[in-house]
C-alpha cells in the first residue's frame, strides 16, 4: 500500500511518501503504528505518542482500531490546523 | 451541489457570495465567512499551509453533504488556499444560501468547525524574524467547536 506522511508527521519520518509492505500479521492501523517504529529513529519519533497522530485510510480518517485490509493508501498526519 | 476549491491563487468573496443568488428568485440568505491570516501582535511573518489534496476535496464535500441533510440549503462555496499566506490575506472562505438565514447561519458555522478540525491542512508559523516557528498546534477550543454538530451532540 502506498503510505503519505504530512507535516511534522512527514519531517519526523523523512519522506512525504513511500510504498509498504507489512507482514500480515499486520491488521490494523495500530498495528502498522507498532511495525513503523521499528523501521528506524525518524519512525520511532514520528509515532513516539501514537495518540497525537492522526490516519486515514483511503482518504478517510480512521481510529486506530481500523482494519487495513485491502487499503490501498494510508496516511499519518497531525492533528488539523486548517481554517 | 457545494462547490469546493483547493488553491494558491486568492479569491473574490463578494463574487462568490454573489454567485451563489445570482439569476434565482428562491434564495432569501446568503452567509459568507471569510478567515484571514493575522499577524499575531506583529510576531507573525506568513503561514505556510500543507493539504492533503484528493482527501481536502473529499472531506469538505462529506461535511457540505451533511450540513445539506441538516438544513435546507439552497448553495454552497468552500474555498481554502495552501502554500504561503502572509498577514492580511484571505485563506479560507464559507458561503451558504438558503431560503431564510437561520439555516445560512448555522450550515456555515458548522461548516467552518468542520474544516477546523477535519479537513486535512496544516499550519506553519513563520516569525517576523526569519525563524520558522514550527507547526501550529490544534486547539481543543475547535474539537469543542466541532463536536457541537455530531450526531450524539443533538
Amino acid at each position: 500500500m502506498k503510505a503519505l506522511y504530512f507535516a511534522w508527521v512527514r519531517e519526523r519520518v523523512g519522506t512525504a511518501e513511500e510504498e509498504l509492505n507489512p507482514p500480515s500479521t499486520v491488521k490494523t492501523v495500530g498495528d502498522l503504528i507498532a511495525w513503523l517504529r521499528e523501521r528506524g529513529e525518524g519512525y520511532a519519533h514520528a509515532f513516539d505518542k501514537p495518540a497525537a497522530v492522526r490516519a486515514a485510510l483511503d482518504r478517510v480518517h480512521v481510529r486506530s482500531d481500523a482494519s487495513i485490509a485491502g487499503v490501498k493508501e494510508v496516511a499519518f498526519f497531525p492533528p488539523m490546523t486548517g481554517g | 451541489m457545494a462547490r469546493v476549491r483547493v488553491q494558491r491563487e486568492d479569491f473574490d468573496p463578494g463574487a462568490e457570495g454573489e454567485a451563489l443568488a445570482r439569476g434565482r428568485t428562491d434564495v432569501g440568505a446568503v452567509v459568507s465567512f471569510i478567515g484571514y491570516c493575522r499577524d499575531e501582535g506583529g510576531s507573525l511573518a506568513a503561514l505556510e499551509l500543507e493539504h492533503y489534496p484528493g482527501m481536502v476535496e473529499e472531506e469538505v464535500a462529506r461535511a457540505t453533504s451533511e450540513a445539506e441533510a441538516r438544513w435546507p440549503l439552497l448553495g454552497a462555496t468552500v474555498i481554502h488556499r495552501y502554500g504561503r499566506i502572509t498577514p492580511g490575506e484571505r485563506i479560507v472562505l464559507v458561503a451558504v444560501a438558503a431560503a431564510h438565514r437561520g439555516a445560512a447561519f448555522a450550515a456555515a458555522e458548522m461548516l467552518m468547525d468542520y474544516l477546523k478540525t477535519r479537513a486535512p491542512f496544516w499550519k506553519r508559523a513563520i516569525r517576523s524574524d526569519g525563524v520558522v516557528e514550527g507547526w501550529i498546534e490544534a486547539k481543543q477550543e475547535d474539537d469543542r467547536s466541532a463536536a457541537r454538530w455530531s450526531a450524539s451532540a443533538d
